[in-house]
């Protein structure tokens, strides 16, 4: 494969997408290249997208911050640190998770939809998304939302975007909805609890009005223990009052084993959240890594029923709804498990991270029902008709508008 | 009369009114089917009155099979189908053409489930959005959406248009609350998009159904997102000398890490009209009027308050008062959603709903004063300021020729300058018929191509509400059975 292209401008990108689809290439679209997930595209070159940075317009005052796509996720971090804000969803580092060194960009973060355990409070990347401009498939340069955060002007093609990894169009700009940075940070934890138990727990937390910013629970915390997280942020008295409130909200509720404590420590908790944020219980670690998401009652069932069937470790986060499994085998069966238990409850199940046996047949994507399948493909083909987009990353191609099943 | 152009109606499908009806009769009963002209007249237009045709008939389906066989009856025959939630819509989303067949979600009202350990409730799409949070308050819980026609408005309308309300600086707007859908495509078959769990596994439909102002399918059923009430909640109202420096104020409001649930601003022709209608007990002595809204325990709301008043000091506001009871709470917004009607009760008026950057308040507001001298037609605002959303209400006289023509030309250009200073036609009441041809001021041509595929994958034929959204000249030849194929 050649060497990557690397566009500098919008209209560079736009050249070299024509050009390509004038020759019939298919190009591997990438950003920083830390979070390589789906289904292995055979490409005739790469494209990324690393050389189109910058910040192109920073208004705290409006809580707006718009970037080239290629910019770090680093540098826009920074940019709003220093004005105490931030990006609201929290978007995961997974560099970790894959062992890989190089750097995220805030166009990947849009392309795989990476929201962290802020998503139950303040929602998911495509919440904070409000304006883009890529370029499609034909070569066509497109804008679709802007940098005001109501707008309902067209269809919203914002959220289309978020999470399509690349194959409806490669990002050249993205705007965010910013929120101001919170003063503090409190945690109630609780150690020894059963997994339907720390979910009811969270489930009881969540339901109060003191506004949760994060509710995980892990199986194995650093010393091998269970341990549930309830997460609380805002100004300080306020994170004193509604930290006590939880814990005596939740102790009454527990079992004798469990033991209830607060951390407003500013450099513990975030180093706790980070962790969970970022999965670093599964760092480092052999094996396959999937992403389920289910209602959160369903979280504690879905683990019980899959334990009973192969070897597994699991943190949760978002409640219980967001379940995350390290799975020692790849095989195809065990996939086919997953997304069978997965099934029965409602919900997807990802293959994040594929294990070094992973059976090359399992598709990353949960398989959608037929008409859903339909729309979706009909939909990339109208961004990019002759599929040379990660083309294969997010389901089988095929280069025919499907008729209705 | 009025000046926005709607596609001539089909000849040939207005003569199968008789054989479609009947049909229609045998499908769904003839308690779902409204035929008689003195009875269609009663849904010849939504809340942009000005515009108005009633339709070849209206189906009113009790479930989303009954949905299911009347579209696959329109798709046989090829009539243009106009969902229609409660026709609250301010841009004429759900207006019919007299060759089209409205069908109305209102008999679909049901709760279908409410499940608070997972924080969502699951309904039909007609019941009203106030009778959402209805449904969860006895549990302390609510929907937080909460558009001004909340005791009328449909989630299904809610959904088409991703309404949003004076709540959603903190909780976002209709698509950041909604889980998931059962929608009928125009082909008759049924989807489920989403559900109770969180995010899509695939590509975001949900999130680009919500929207699609009835375009993409018919909504008969919805999961929401419901979240538990704060302890409290407490405004604030700030009266300042000048538009500028309420506008500065809002700015440092929100540059000092304080997230107010809500920030309301009105200028002094609403602050008037809003006073004398509701006596809701406003300053009348001052040029703009802020109410700030903070949330929580009493601790945490005094903690907000404390730091607001702080930065508004900076600013010499003229008149700074707190709420001291919900009686006086409750007075304060009653003033404030009461805007519409207060306006109503002055003159004819249309409204406007254009977005802009807040650092960009001050001079839109004076930009707009001016073209109103130049009009010669009273504007009043009453908006979302702490996200930019721009209500001006121009007022003119329904009975006066050209009045109207005038106003609508007028609103153009207040819409063009919010696009201009980087904003957009409409926040949160959609395009509808009514800003469908200014989408070329915010829109080039591959813009529009772009969003018109996606009509193409959803509906191919151009049959629900194909005359809204994109301009007519645009939606043309899609409209008139040429959609593209992909290649």
């Amino acid at each position: 494969m050649a060497k990557a292209q690397l566009p500098k401008s919008e209209e560079d990108l736009a050249e070299i997408i024509k050009s390509a689809k004038a020759k019939g290439q298919v190009l591997s679209i990438k950003g920083g290249g830390t979070r390589p997930i789906g289904n292995p595209v055979s490409a005739d070159a790469v494209l990324a997208t690393t050389s189109m940075t910058g910040i192109t317009l920073y208004e705290p005052g409006a809580l707006t911050i718009v970037s080239k796509a290629g910019t770090p996720l680093e540098e826009i971090e920074k940019a709003l640190t220093k004005e105490n804000q931030h990006l609201p969803f929290e978007p995961a580092n997974y560099a970790g998770l894959f062992g890989i060194k190089s750097k995220s960009t805030i166009g990947g973060v849009v392309a795989a939809a990476v929201s962290g355990p802020r998503r139950i409070q303040t929602g998911a990347c495509r919440d904070s998304l409000i304006g883009v401009r890529f370029v499609s498939g034909d070569g066509d340069i497109i804008k679709n939302g802007g940098r005001v955060m109501k707008n309902v002007t067209g269809y919203d093609l914002v959220k289309l975007m978020t999470g399509s990894y690349g194959t409806l169009g490669v990002l050249s700009e993205v705007s965010f909805k910013v929120l101001p940075k919170p003063e503090l940070t409190g945690s109630v934890f609780i150690s020894g609890l059963e997994d339907s138990e720390a979910v009811s727990v969270l489930a009881k937390a969540l339901s109060s009005p003191f506004d949760v910013s994060g509710a995980a629970h892990l199986q194995k915390d650093a010393n091998g223990n269970p341990l549930t997280l309830v997460r609380v942020e805002g100004f300080t008295e306020s994170i004193k009052y509604r930290t006590e409130e939880l814990k005596k909200l939740i102790a009454p509720t527990l079992p004798s084993q469990a033991e209830i404590n607060i951390d407003i420590d500013p450099v513990s908790t975030r180093k706790q959240w980070n962790a969970i944020r970022d999965i670093e219980a599964f760092q480092g670690r052999e094996g396959a890594v999937w992403r389920v998401s289910v209602k959160p009652s369903d979280g504690p069932k879905l683990v019980g029923e899959l334990s009973k069937q192969m070897e597994l470790e699991v943190q949760f986060d978002w409640g219980g709804g967001l379940i995350w499994l390290l799975v020692d085998s790849g095989s195809l069966d065990d996939a086919k498990q997953i997304r069978k238990s997965v099934d029965s409850f409602g919900g997807h199940a990802t293959l994040i991270r594929r294990a070094s046996d992973s059976d090359i047949e399992i598709e990353s994507f949960h398989p959608e029902p037929n008409r859903i399948a339909t729309i979706s493909q009909n939909l990339r083909l109208q961004f990019d008709p002759a599929g040379i987009l990660n083309r294969g990353l997010m389901a089988p191609f095929s280069a025919m508008t499907k008729e209705r099943a | 009369m009025s000046t926005i152009e709607m596609p001539k109606p089909s000849q040939s499908l207005i003569a199968l009114k008789a054989k479609v009806v009947a049909e229609m009769i045998a499908a769904i009963g003839d308690r779902g089917v409204i035929f008689e002209p003195e009875e269609t007249i009663a849904y010849e237009c939504d809340a942009l009155t000005a515009y108005r045709c009633p339709p070849l008939a209206v189906c009113l389906p009790a479930t989303t099979q009954e949905v299911a066989t009347i579209l696959k009856i329109c798709s046989a025959y090829g009539l243009p189908v106009v969902p229609r939630g409660s026709g609250t819509s301010l841009a004429g989303g759900a207006l019919p053409t007299a060759d089209s067949i409205v069908i109305g979600v209102s008999r679909l009202n049901k709760v279908l489930e409410v499940d608070y350990d997972n924080r969502f409730i699951k309904v039909q799409s007609g019941i009203t959005n106030l009778g959402v949070s209805g449904n969860v308050a006895e549990a302390e819980f609510f929907y937080a959406p909460d558009p001004s026609s909340q005791l009328a408005c449909a989630i299904a309308g809610n959904i088409a248009m991703n309404s949003g309300g004076a709540h959603c600086l903190k909780y976002g707007v209709t698509t950041n609350n909604l889980l998931g859908v059962t929608m009928v495509m125009m082909d008759g078959e049924i989807i489920e998009v989403g559900g109770a769990h969180l995010d899509s596994g695939g590509l975001d439909l949900l999130g680009v159904i919500c929207g699609s102002e009835g375009q993409f399918g018919i909504v008969t059923e919805a999961t929401l997102k419901i979240l538990r009430k704060p302890e409290g909640a407490r405004p604030i109202l700030l009266g300042f000398d000048e538009n500028e420096v309420a506008g500065a104020c809002v700015s440092d409001i929100i540059k000092a890490g304080v997230l107010p649930v809500a920030m309301e601003f009105m200028d002094k022709l609403a602050i008037i009209a809003c006073e004398n209608f509701a006596k809701a007990g406003y300053p009348m002595d001052v040029e703009a009027l802020l109410i700030v809204e903070v949330e929580g325990s009493q601790i945490e709301i005094a903690e907000q308050l404390e730091k607001i008043k702080a930065i508004a000091i900076k600013h010499n506001p003229k008149v700074m008062r707190e709420s001291s009871s919900t009686v006086q709470s409750d007075l304060i917004w009653k003033g404030r959603k009461a805007a519409f009607g207060a306006m109503g009760q002055m003159a004819d008026y249309m409204c406007m709903d254009g977005t802009i950057p807040t650092s960009q308040l001050p001079f839109v507001l004076r930009r707009m004063q001016e073209m109103s001298k130049d009009y010669g037609l009273g504007v009043a605002n009453v908006f979302h300021a702490g996200d930019g959303n721009l209500h001006p209400l121009i007022l003119f006289d329904a009975n006066k020729e050209g009045d109207l023509e005038k106003c609508e030309a007028f609103g153009a250009d207040i819409l063009k300058l919010c696009v201009e200073v980087g904003g957009c036609l409409t926040g949160e009441h959609g395009v509808g018929i009514e800003k469908r041809d200014l989408m070329i001021h915010q829109f080039n041509d591959a813009d529009l191509e772009i969003q018109m595929r996606v009509k193409d994958v959803f509906d191919p034929a151009w049959l629900l509400n194909p005359a809204k959204v994109f301009p007519m000249a645009t939606s043309h030849t899609r409209r008139n059975g040429n959609t593209k194929k992909v290649a």
